[in-house]
């Protein structure tokens, strides 16, 4: 199906002839996020560039029942902004003023494609800053790290986006703008802004934000220990949390992962240790140095075969900077590679980086691993050739097996990514029939017709049913009264 | 402390009551009745047989437990491995279960340095109006598959579904804490609560009321010291208790008659407009106000900050929350995904 041009005409009424993009070879830009094994060419692209033309561009998608897919900065890696047939791609991206910055309230008032990192650059100067980063933060927008509960390095301490926004306006299919959250610390009613954040962009389009913003501590110290085995930097992780120690951030790199890094950009990582932990602790300088001296004695205590304290911000920087380009690292050793994204409980960390391995060695590819070893957010990085056929094929696959090797040891398909397009056939794994219906039911109440990014996050019973994730007795699924979209 | 699974039993009321579409009361501890809208159902689903912590591994900082287990069994269970549930909920009274705290949603004072009981909420067993048992969310720290339905629970006053069991975030508890007190005039200490949250220190709790601003301190010993040197003032002795009383109530301000209502609004709001006297927890983020000014009035001050106001306790229960007129249809429609036939605890929400 195409979009018919009198709908087009509608649409440059509303954002003007320079905001709509109609012509196939400049929809190519928009085919796909940052997990490019999926594509789809929109039939149009629609970039607001006021607050105002949201409401009704999506008023007019109601009427004329034209589905949407709102899009940030497309840096998601789950293919969660992937245009869907006959409809719109929503772009958001030249909405990027900051409104303000309260630095009484400690908060600031944002549009939602502003930038993850101008956020913190903004309030800088007042001694405050936005503390989820994830690692795409110069480029991800905050409607995206929204509509993903985007999390980063220092989510263990500081939380996940939706413990750090205060208010968000919601513009919904038909055109209503709703305010969820308020000034405050909690709103009245139903938590609706809890269950906006981390929709995918299935409930309504982020039109503007009020974040929280928090003081910049004024000392940072980072510990680099060394590990002979993967259990060993396992209980480490395990032991650091269970001591009441909660580390900034916690991040572990196994050896496939030090070695490419290290051949990138030397930052003198020991090449021989089976796995890196990076230790990172802020705040006042007295807790500070508190925090030093216990996370070293936990980490001698490990066995950690060499621990060094970086002794000075130029150190600090340099233990980080392999950390923070792993992946164009392993991009240099690998034509293609996937990158995952499962949480399982921390004190299965060991077990789990060895059922990987195996699994890996059975599809015959390989697998680096650095993650958030803190909050037990597994990334592993399927490594693949795009040109040799099947290749893809078979990273997805292991892909797949790892999610599901994640939900059985009691943990998820998602941290961090998102669901998307990608992890629809996992949803039937961790979910059952009545959650998935119900998610629907959820899903109805806000967008009836099922035009807000249709058929992603949440997989239709009969998809599971397709994939053979679930069983639907002769056909029937439960409530066949219930509409589905 | 005793542990049984009533999974089946409370499956099968919600069952039975929807076959003849008979509304229930949901019930724990029988402590937070005050709160929220008129109950009309008159048949009772207790909960309060629904008991035991289930998993609790203290290295992963995860808690889970019935929803009918007593709070002061979970808080017992943490402080033996000194741990703790970081948004301090108030109990008001020994009865409180876990599922009666999660569906109210309260934190106390610590809740701005530590976060909400929604922020601590990781996953739940629900059983839906059409009684079905479903999981949301899990035991993991991070966790973005599906929406996010557990979190939607925290302060859905049981509306939305009945929780059978939930998963929590826990916290270790601080090494060494410490209280200062100092005499000050509530629109100076609502400054001072507000410039000292603006400097990285080991803040867990600021409250104003009776002329003093409180500041609590939690961390390693070395840095309570060095931040209370920096900060001054009078150091409490009976500081634990002043906390505990604050957040059970239990302070004579909470005493008095009259209708008493909870603001939440920005932290530097001014509020003066509104007569009555006010006691300011959360560093300024939340009032309580003791007020003789008509609902209107008080919903609208909270409004013009761009916050909420709740008729905490008070006569008139059809004035206890003012919905957005947006949200208010939007809020009918979420409940009735989750409870088609209306019979978790009518009245009780304002739509
Ligand atoms: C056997 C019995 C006898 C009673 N006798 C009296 C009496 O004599 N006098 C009287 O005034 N009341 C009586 N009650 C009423 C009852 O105790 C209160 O109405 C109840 O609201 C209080 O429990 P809480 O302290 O755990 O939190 P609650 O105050 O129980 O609950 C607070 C809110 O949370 C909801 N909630 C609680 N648990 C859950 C859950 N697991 N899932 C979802 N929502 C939940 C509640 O519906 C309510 O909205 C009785 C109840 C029972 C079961
Ligand atoms: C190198 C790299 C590193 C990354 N590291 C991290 C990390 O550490 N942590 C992490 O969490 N993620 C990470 N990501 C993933 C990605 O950056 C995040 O998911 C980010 O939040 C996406 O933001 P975006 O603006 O690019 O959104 P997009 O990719 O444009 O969209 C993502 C989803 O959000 C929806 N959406 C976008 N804007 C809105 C809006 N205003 N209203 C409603 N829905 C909207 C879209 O429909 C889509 O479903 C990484 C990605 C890359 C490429």
């Amino acid at each position: 199906m195409t979009i018919a041009s009198s709908f087009i005409r509608l649409c440059r009424q509303i954002v003007g002839d320079a905001n709509v993009i109609a012509d196939p070879a400049l929809l190519r830009v928009y085919e796909c996020d940052a997990l490019a094994a999926y594509t789809q060419l929109p039939d149009l692209v629609v970039l607001p560039d006021s607050v105002e033309q949201i409401p009704a561009v999506l008023r007019l998608c109601h009427v004329h029942q034209i589905p949407v897919v709102a899009r940030g900065a497309g840096t998601g890696l789950s293919g969660g902004a992937l245009p869907v047939p006959g409809g719109i791609v929503l772009g958001l991206a030249k909405l990027n003023r900051i409104l303000g910055v309260d630095p009484i309230n400690r908060t600031a008032t944002v549009q939602p494609g502003v930038r993850n990192l101008a956020i913190s650059e903004a309030a800088r100067p007042h001694g405050l800053y936005y503390p989820p980063d994830p690692s795409s933060q110069i480029a991800c927008s905050i409607g995206g790290n929204i509509a993903e509960n985007a999390g980063g390095v220092h989510c263990l301490k500081y939380g996940l986006t939706v413990h750090n926004v205060l208010q968000i306006k919601l513009a919904t299919i038909t055109g209503e703008l709703l305010t969820l959250g308020g000034s405050g610390l909690d709103g009245a009613g139903y938590d609706l802004l809890a269950l906006a954040i981390g929709s995918e962009g299935l409930l309504g389009v982020v039109v503007e934000a009020t974040l929280r913003l928090l003081p910049t501590p004024p000392r940072v110290q980072v510990l680099l220990a060394a590990f002979a085995t993967i259990e060993q930097a396992g209980a480490a992780v395990a032991d650091i949390i269970g001591a009441g120690l909660i580390p900034a951030g916690l991040e572990l790199m196994d050896n496939a992962a030090i070695r490419a890094t290290e051949a990138f950009v030397h930052a003198g990582y020991p090449v021989e240790a089976a796995a890196i932990l990076l230790c990172e602790l802020d705040g006042q300088p007295e807790q500070v140095d508190a925090d030093l001296a216990r996370a070293e004695a936990l980490l001698r205590a490990a066995g950690a075969s060499e621990i060094r304290v970086a002794a000075d911000a130029a150190q600090r920087q340099r233990f980080w900077a392999g950390r923070k380009a792993a992946f164009p690292a392993v991009g240099r050793i690998a034509s293609d590679y996937y990158c995952m994204d499962g949480t399982i409980p921390r004190r299965h960390l060991a077990a789990v980086l060895a059922e990987i391995a195996t699994l890996a060695e059975r599809y015959g590819l390989s697998v680096v691993n650095v993650f958030h070893a803190g909050d037990g957010n597994l990334h592993p990085l399927i490594l693949y050739d795009a040109g040799r056929p099947g290749d893809f094929d078979k990273a997805e696959a292991l892909g797949g097996d790892i999610l599901e090797l994640c939900v059985r040891v009691g943990g998820t398909i998602t941290g961090e990514h998102g669901v998307g397009h990608e992890k629809l056939p996992q949803m039937c794994v961790q979910f059952q029939a009545a959650e998935l219906e119900q998610f629907h039911a959820l899903k109805q109440a806000f967008d009836p017709d099922g035009l807000l990014n249709p058929g992603k996050a949440v997989p239709t019973l009969h998809r599971c049913a397709e994939l053979g994730k679930m069983h639907v007795h002769g056909g029937r699924l439960p409530h066949p009264e219930l509409e589905r979209f | 402390m005793t542990n049984a699974d009533m999974s089946d039993v409370v499956v099968e009321q919600i069952r039975q009551a929807g076959a003849a579409r008979r509304p229930l009361r949901i019930v724990g501890g029988n402590s937070k009745t005050f709160y929220g809208g008129a109950d009309t159902a008159d048949t009772v689903l207790s909960l309060a047989e629904h008991r035991g912590i289930i998993a609790y591994e203290p290295s992963e900082l995860v808690i889970t437990a019935r929803a009918g287990t007593p709070l002061a069994d979970i808080n017992e269970t943490l402080t033996e491995h000194r741990q703790m549930l970081g948004f301090e909920p108030p109990a008001f009274g020994t009865r409180a279960t876990l599922g009666g705290t999660l569906a109210c949603g309260f934190s106390g004072p610590r809740r701005p340095f530590a976060g909400s009981a929604r922020d601590f909420m990781l996953g739940c067993r629900i059983v839906n109006g059409r009684a079905e048992t479903l999981n949301f969310g899990g035991r993991v720290i991070k966790n973005v598959a599906g929406f996010d339905v557990s979190r939607l629970m925290v302060g859905a006053l049981g509306t939305l579904g009945v929780l059978l069991e939930a998963s929590l975030r826990v916290l270790p508890m601080p090494e060494a804490e410490l209280t200062l007190a100092q005499s000050l005039a509530e629109d100076q200490a609502l400054a001072a609560m507000n410039r000292l949250q603006g400097q990285s220190l080991p803040l867990s709790a600021l409250s104003h009321h009776d002329g003093r601003l409180r500041v609590r301190l939690s961390g390693a010993e070395t840095a309570v010291a060095a931040a209370a040197a920096r900060i001054g003032g009078e150091i409490l002795g009976d500081g634990p208790e002043y906390w505990h009383a604050l957040r059970e109530q239990a302070l004579a301000f909470f005493a008095e008659t009259g209708d008493l209502w909870r603001l939440s609004v920005s932290p530097a709001a001014l509020l003066s407009a509104l007569p009555g006297r006010q006691l300011l927890d959360w560093g300024g983020a939340l009032r309580w106000l003791k007020t003789d000014a008509p609902a209107e009035a008080v919903h609208a001050a909270a409004r013009a900050v761009g916050g909420h106001a709740v008729l905490w306790r008070g006569a008139d229960k059809t004035a206890w929350l003012s919905a957005e007129p947006a949200l208010a249809g939007l809020q009918s429609r979420l409940c009735a995904a989750f409870d088609p036939y209306g019979l978790f605890n009518p009245g009780r929400m304002p739509f």
